[in-house]
C-alpha cells in the first residue's frame, strides 16, 4: 500500500489561534481514515489545507505527492469534497447542480450528460432530476451533495460532517452510500466527524483531535490498546460454579484480578492471550460455561477518555 | 486559462440570477420609465399642450440652447419649437440618465453573484473545484457584464423606437438618435457597466449581504447625477469628444479596480469570510 496522504507537522495559524497545531499523520491507498474532534478542533481546516485552499502556516503536506500550496488545482482535480452543509445551488435543478461541477472538473462535454444520468441513478435521484434542489430534503440534498464530489470519480474523497443535521434515517442511508463506496471501488476516504458511532462503523484508522492537535491515532483496537492494556472478560456459566473458582483463578499466570457473583464471573487479564488459559482453568475444574465474553471499547469511551484526559 | 470554465460559471449565475426575481424585477422598473414613459411624456406633451405653457414651465428655449456648444446648437437650427423642446429632452437631457442602467443591472448580478454566492453558503462547493482563482473571478465578472451590458442596449433599442414613433407626427422622418448617442451606447455604457461590477468586487469583500452590497455599489450613481447636473447647467455637454474622453476615464478607473479586484479575489481569503 502506499500514501494517498503525508502530513508532517502541519499548522495553521489564525491570529492567535493555532486552528491546526503539528499535526502528523498519513493516509494509505483504499483506507478510511476518521478525524475525530469536537466543534473548533481543527478538521475541517485540514481538510482545507490538504486541498490546497488555505496555506499552511509551518509544516508540509503532499496528496498523491502534490504540494496542495502549488499544486492545489491538480489535487483538487483527483479529490472529491462533501462539505459541511450541501452547499447546492438551490434555484437549480439537481441536473444542473451536476453538469456545473461536471464541466469545472474538466469531464468531456459530451460525456457530461451520460455521467449525470449515471451517478443520479446511483444516488436515487433520477426521478427528481430536474426539479430544483430548493424542493428537496435534507436527505436527498445531502446524497446530492455526495453525487457532486463523486461526480468524477475521484480517487480520493473528503467527507465533512457527511450526516450533520440529517434524521437517523437520512443519515443511515448517507452512511449506507459511503460503506458501498469504500468496500466496492476500495476509495480512500477522509471522514472528518464528530459523530463516533459513524466514525467506528466506517473507519479503519482514526485520528482524535483536540484544539488543533492528534491526541491519538490508530485503529479501534491499537488505540484500546494503548489506553487499557489490560482486558477484562465476562465469563457466564451455565450452573453456578462453585465459590472457590475465582479464588483458584487468580494464582493463574496472566490474571490480575477475578470476582465472581452467582452464575457470572469477571476476570481482569494480563492481555487476550491469557483468555484461553482461563477458559481451560475452569473446563479442568469443573465449570459449566454458557458464555465467554471479552470486553469491547467502544470508539465512544476511547474518545471520551482522551478528551478527559485532555481536559 | 479554461474558458470551459469560465463561461461554466458565467451560465450557472445567470441562470441563478434569472431564478432570483426579487433581485432583477425592480431593477426593470426604471428601464421601461426611461425607455417608454419619459420619451412618450416628453413627445406628446408639446403636441397636446399649447408650447407657451410649456416654455412657462421650462424657461425659454432660446436661452437653454445658449449653453449648448455651437456643434450641438446647430442642429436645433430650422426647428420648430415644439420640434426644438423634443429633441432638447430626448436627445440631450435624458442622455446621461441612461448610465444608471448598466450600473444597476451589473451591481444587482454582481451583488448576486459574488456576495449572493456567500449568503447562500454555496461558495465553498465552488473554492473546492479546480477551476484557479483568476478563472472564478473571471466567470463571475462575464455574468454580470453580459447582461448589464445586453440589458442596456436592449433598453437604448426600445428607447429609439419609442421616440420615433411618439415623434413621427412632429418631425415626419426617423430622426433619432443622434451621432452624440453612438459613443454613449458602445464606449461609455459597456465602462459603466464594467465601473459598476468592479465596485461591486470591491464592497463585496467588505460586506456579507446581497443588500447591503448592492445599496453600496448603488452610490455610484452620484456619478451619473453629476452628468445630469453639468448637462442642465451646461458646464459639461455630452458632445461626441466629451463622451469619448469621460468613457476613456472610466475605463482607465475600471483597469485600476478591476486589477485590485483579482488581487483580493484569492481562495484563501475568500475561505476564512464564510
Amino acid at each position: 500500500m502506499s500514501a494517498v496522504i503525508e502530513v508532517n507537522a502541519l499548522a495553521r495559524v489564525f491570529g492567535q489561534n493555532r486552528a491546526v497545531d503539528g499535526m502528523t499523520f498519513h493516509v494509505e491507498q483504499g483506507e478510511v481514515f476518521g478525524l475525530l474532534g469536537p466543534n473548533g478542533a481543527g478538521k475541517t481546516t485540514t481538510v482545507r489545507l490538504l486541498n490546497g485552499i488555505l496555506p499552511p502556516s509551518e509544516g508540509t503536506a503532499r496528496v498523491f505527492g502534490l504540494d496542495p500550496t502549488t499544486q492545489g488545482e491538480d489535487i483538487r482535480r483527483r479529490t472529491g469534497v462533501l462539505t459541511e452543509t450541501p452547499a447546492l445551488y438551490e434555484r437549480l435543478s439537481a441536473r444542473e447542480n451536476l453538469e456545473f461541477f461536471a464541466t469545472l472538473q474538466a469531464i468531456p462535454a459530451s460525456d457530461v450528460s451520460r455521467r449525470v444520468d449515471e451517478i443520479l441513478e446511483f444516488f436515487e435521484l433520477a426521478s427528481r432530476a430536474n426539479d430544483k434542489v430548493e424542493t428537496f430534503s435534507k436527505g436527498m440534498k445531502q446524497r446530492l451533495a455526495l453525487a457532486r464530489a463523486l461526480i468524477h470519480r475521484p480517487p480520493l474523497l473528503f467527507l465533512d460532517e457527511p450526516t450533520s443535521g440529517l434524521d437517523p434515517e437520512a443519515a443511515q442511508q448517507v452512511n449506507d452510500l459511503i460503506e458501498n463506496l469504500t468496500s466496492a471501488n476500495g476509495q480512500t476516504v477522509m471522514l472528518a466527524t464528530h459523530n463516533l458511532f459513524e466514525a467506528q462503523r466506517l473507519c479503519d484508522r482514526v485520528a482524535i483531535m483536540n484544539k488543533g492537535r492528534i491526541l491519538a491515532m490508530g485503529s479501534l483496537k491499537e488505540l484500546s490498546r494503548k489506553l487499557w492494556p489490560v482486558t477484562w472478560v465476562d465469563i457466564t456459566f451455565h450452573v453456578k460454579p462453585s465459590e472457590n473458582v475465582a479464588g483458584s483463578l487468580k494464582a493463574q499466570r496472566g490474571v490480575i484480578q477475578a470476582s465472581a457473583e452467582d452464575e457470572a464471573l469477571a476476570v481482569q487479564v494480563e492481555n487476550e492471550d491469557v483468555i484461553p488459559e482461563v477458559v481451560r482453568h475452569l473446563i479442568n475444574n469443573g465449570a459449566s460455561i454458557l458464555k465467554v465474553n471479552p470486553r469491547d471499547y467502544t470508539l465512544e469511551d476511547i474518545y471520551f477518555a482522551l478528551q478527559a484526559g485532555e481536559a | 486559462m479554461n474558458w470551459r470554465s469560465i463561461w461554466a460559471i458565467a451560465r450557472k449565475d445567470l441562470k441563478e440570477v434569472q431564478q432570483n426575481k426579487a433581485a432583477w424585477i425592480p431593477a426593470l422598473v426604471l428601464p421601461l420609465i426611461f425607455a417608454i414613459v419619459l420619451p412618450i411624456l416628453f413627445t406628446v406633451l408639446p403636441q397636446v399642450l399649447p408650447v407657451e405653457d410649456i416654455q412657462r414651465e421650462l424657461g425659454d428655449m432660446e436661452t437653454l440652447l445658449k449653453n449648448l456648444p455651437p456643434t450641438i446648437r446647430a442642429i436645433f437650427d430650422g426647428l420648430k419649437l415644439e420640434q426644438m423642446f423634443v429633441l432638447y429632452m430626448t436627445a440631450f437631457m435624458l442622455a446621461p440618465l441612461f448610465l444608471i442602467m448598466p450600473l444597476m443591472f451589473s451591481s444587482v448580478v454582481g451583488a448576486d453573484s459574488f456576495v449572493g454566492e456567500r449568503e447562500r453558503k454555496t461558495m465553498e462547493a465552488l473554492l473546492y473545484s479546480p477551476a484557479t482563482d483568476m478563472e472564478l473571478f473571471l466567470g463571475k465578472v462575464l455574468a454580470a457584464l453580459i447582461p448589464a451590458i445586453s440589458l442596456s442596449w436592449l433598453t437604448y433599442l426600445v428607447y429609439i423606437i419609442v421616440v420615433n414613433v411618439a415623434s413621427f407626427n412632429l418631425f415626419g422622418r426617423v430622426w433619432f438618435p443622434l451621432p452624440t448617442w453612438w459613443p454613449l451606447m458602445f464606449w461609455l455604457t459597456p465602462a459603466f457597466a464594467l465601473l459598476g461590477i468592479s465596485a461591486t468586487v470591491m464592497i463585496s469583500a467588505r460586506v456579507k449581504t446581497f443588500m447591503e452590497a448592492y445599496q453600496l455599489t448603488g452610490s455610484l450613481v452620484v456619478l451619473v447625477l453629476g452628468l445630469v447636473i453639468g448637462q442642465a447647467t451646461g458646464v459639461l455637454y455630452l458632445g461626441v469628444e466629451t463622451v469619448m474622453l469621460v468613457g476613456t476615464l472610466i475605463w482607465i478607473l475600471d483597469v485600476v479596480l478591476i486589477r485590485a479586484g483579482i488581487r483580493g479575489f484569492k481562495r484563501s481569503m475568500l475561505i476564512t469570510k464564510l
